[in-house]
């Protein structure tokens, strides 16, 4: 069951590679992404059919990921499939320094993301340490020819610091692991200590030294790839010049993956009584990545950039969440669910307006509710609820987390929480409400070189929309309304934390 | 066997601080071969007397990855590239010299709470694995051109490799297996890049890709 979640994408992956044919890319790209969201359905009602073994099984927390990273992968693909076809193979005029590129080809493109599917589901299954920290260097690798699809120098620039960042990030998180084999050497009639469900029955006996030095390595590592400030450097830039489609999904699938990692060698930590150590450590970077998202979001003039930076920021309450602890775990991962939804949202309907102004300034936008009003829509309302409005879902997450600090009596931190996000609140309606409020520049005030940049009113396809709508919808729900079966996934999960 | 160990391991230290004092590409290259190999004999010493079947093809399978596969690929890179060495750099080489000394003096400091009282093998290895992973990080920061940077990583990756086998870690078969390869994608995408840079900018001093940033 779960070998087909991985083998399908893998394969149409390397189907894609090999046939170098455009369109059929890009209709294997929807099918395989249908095809694996039906999967995890199918899944969610049989879960008792899944074998689980050392190496892979599907726990709450797994699946809850897996949903994630499926449905986002769904609407991706859709808008990709438009995407694909909308960029034509003819070279492209570069919107910012005007020169001309050309992009990877499509068939390439198709089957790095048909890779990337597969290895985020194999994070999502996997319940040995080794084989996650594969699965997490093989997202960055099949992810980093995504980021450069457009090939000119700024997204050269950004892969290049994102395969370097990242790959020396997980090296440390690799030496992590081997501190945790190391701490469960002594132990009595076990071998190597990799499997979560052997450290767990074993989590007493580990050593502690070595443990909280593991801990150390390994939040530093999977860190990194969760875009936790201050390792989060490779974050704005890869996000910024990758695609829309694939800014959503490292968004909003693949920091979740690393997280899902932390979790785990969390849950280890927990076990063995070294709780506070881990939950003290994610607080403190929790607080950090907030107060970094908060100061660079102020003074952003790109619009993909600010976005990036609000992963920064959401990935740091997260964390908080879990660090917090109690409610606060729930809360965290609630927010790790609306954050996927509102932030694939966001990126791609920031590609629709790349698309229709041919610019990334925040600037040079306006009047967007007079020429694109459906993109327009969606903006204001991804705009609302990534900052925290009700009735987003994120305002529930955000407040249950706040409620966590305060029941605990962390009210410096609860300060310093409400400080950050009251900041970002201001700076981002700031810049996204004159995007799309203020009048449209007139033909006559346009300088010549930037007539064609000047946007008509045009139809927007229902590619670029229909996703994006479905993930705004979805999140508005979760906000007024939350399934049984979600929050007894949620609790599940929490309750393994050690949360209430 | 303690003296050959001792012998290694002393070797592997002089073998970084030659890495991070030598400007010329080429003869660093050499020195990642001879690194590979002195580990693959640790490995195969530390293991010896159990030598399975699945040990040995492990441990060819490492030589011929870091021994022969990656640093041909880097020399290619490096002539295609006509870049011999590294001229000045973000710290000088003697400085680095220094540096690299402070930064023994830092791992065997770290080294002591951690115990090793249960294995094999003399206390010097985890100073060792955690000063060449150091003196990796160290390349991959002071030095500007993209390729120095990839043999920092792979300096690191030896160090981290140190430490497994100075653990005597049997990871199972399957993640042993595809850690290397892992490795030996990131390495070959890094190639690729290189090119693509060299390509695009007529040299490969990462410095000079800062058009993204924020301050």
């Amino acid at each position: 069951m779960i070998w087909a979640l991985l083998i399908l994408p893998a394969s149409l992956g390397l189907f894609c590679l090999l046939s170098r044919s455009s369109s059929l890319c890009r209709y294997l790209l929807v099918i395989s992404a249908f095809y694996h969201s039906a999967m995890v359905v199918f899944l969610a009602f049989h879960r008792e059919l899944v074998p689980s073994s050392k190496w892979m099984g599907l726990d709450d927390a797994g699946f809850l990921f897996l949903c994630i990273t499926s449905l986002l992968f769904s609407g991706a693909a859709i808008y990709t499939f438009g995407y694909l076809k909308a960029e034509g193979d003819s070279p492209i005029k570069d919107m910012e320094e005007h020169f001309f590129f050309k992009n990877s080809h499509n068939a390439v493109f198709v089957g790095c993301m048909l890779f990337f599917l597969a290895t985020m589901t194999l994070v999502t299954v996997s319940q040995h340490l080794g084989l996650m920290w594969v699965a997490i260097e093989a997202t960055t690798l099949s992810s980093a020819p995504l980021i450069y699809y457009h090939r000119h120098h700024r997204s050269l620039e950004a892969v290049w610091k994102y395969i370097l960042i990242c790959s020396v990030g997980i090296a440390l998180a690799m030496l992590g692991n081997f501190f945790i084999v190391v701490a469960g050497t002594n132990i009595d009639g076990a071998g190597p200590l990799m499997a979560l469900d052997d450290l767990l029955r074993h989590a007493p006996e580990l050593n502690p030294a070595w443990m909280k030095a593991a801990f150390v390595l390994c939040l530093v590592g999977y860190g990194t790839k969760m875009g936790l400030a201050p390792m989060h450097n490779w974050l704005p830039d890869a996000h910024s010049e990758a695609p829309s489609s694939i800014s959503a999904l490292l968004s909003g699938a693949l920091l979740n993956c690393a997280f899902l990692v932390l979790l785990r060698i969390h849950t280890v930590m927990i076990a063995a009584g070294l709780g506070d150590t881990s939950r003290m450590l994610f607080v403190l970077l929790g607080l950090v990545s907030l107060a970094f998202a908060a100061v660079f979001i102020i003074g952003q003039k790109d619009f993909k950039r600010m976005l990036a930076y609000s992963s920064v920021e959401h990935m740091g309450i997260i964390a908080l969440g879990l660090g917090i602890g109690g409610m606060g775990i729930t809360g965290g991962l609630f927010h790790a669910v609306n954050h996927s939804l509102i932030k694939g949202m966001l990126f791609m309907t920031a590609g629709n307006i790349m698309a229709a102004h041919h610019t990334k300034t925040i600037a040079d936008v306006k009047g967007l509710i007079y020429t694109r009003p459906l993109t327009a829509m969606l903006w204001l309302a991804g705009g609302l609820a990534i900052v925290g409005m009700p009735p987003f879902g994120t305002f529930l997450s955000e407040l249950t987390i706040l409620g966590a600090m305060v029941d605990s009596g962390h009210f410096f931190v609860a300060g310093a929480y409400l400080l950050s996000l009251g900041i970002i609140f201001a700076a981002f309606t700031a810049k996204v409400m004159p995007m799309i409020f203020s009048p449209p520049l007139n033909p006559q005030q346009v300088s010549p070189g930037k007539k064609e940049n000047s946007p008509q009113a045009e139809k927007e396809p229902l590619w670029s929309i229909a996703p994006l709508a479905l993930f705004g919808l979805l999140s508005f729900v979760l906000g007024i309304y939350m399934p049984p079966w979600l929050s007894g996934l949620l609790d599940e999960i929490s309750h393994s934390l050690g949360g209430q | 066997m303690n003296t050959i160990f001792n012998f290694l391991v002393i070797l592997l230290i002089l073998l970084n601080f030659r890495l991070i004092s030598s400007s010329r590409l080429t003869p660093c290259i050499h020195i990642l071969i001879i690194q590979a190999i002195i580990l693959s004999g640790v490995a195969w010493m530390t293991h010896h007397g159990h030598m399975s079947l699945h040990l040995y093809f492990m441990l060819a399978v490492n030589v011929l990855l870091k021994a022969v596969v990656l640093p041909w690929m880097l020399t290619r890179v490096v002539q295609k590239n006509i870049v011999a060495r590294e001229l000045d750099p973000f710290v000088g080489y003697t400085p680095s010299l220094i540096i690299g000394a402070v930064l023994l003096g830092v791992s065997v400091l770290i080294s002591r709470p951690l115990s090793l009282s249960h294995t094999l093998v003399e206390d010097l290895f985890l100073p060792v694995s955690l000063f060449t992973l150091l003196s990796g990080l160290f390349m991959i920061i002071a030095r500007k051109k993209a390729i120095t940077q990839v043999l920092g990583y792979m300096v690191m990756e030896n160090g981290i490799y140190t430490f497994g086998v100075a653990m005597a870690i049997h990871e199972p078969f399957i993640v042993e297996l595809s850690v290397l390869l892992d490795v030996f994608v990131a390495v070959l995408i890094m190639g690729v890049a290189i090119f693509h840079i060299s390509r695009e900018f007529n040299h490969i001093d990462t410095d000079r890709l800062s058009l993204l940033r924020d301050l």
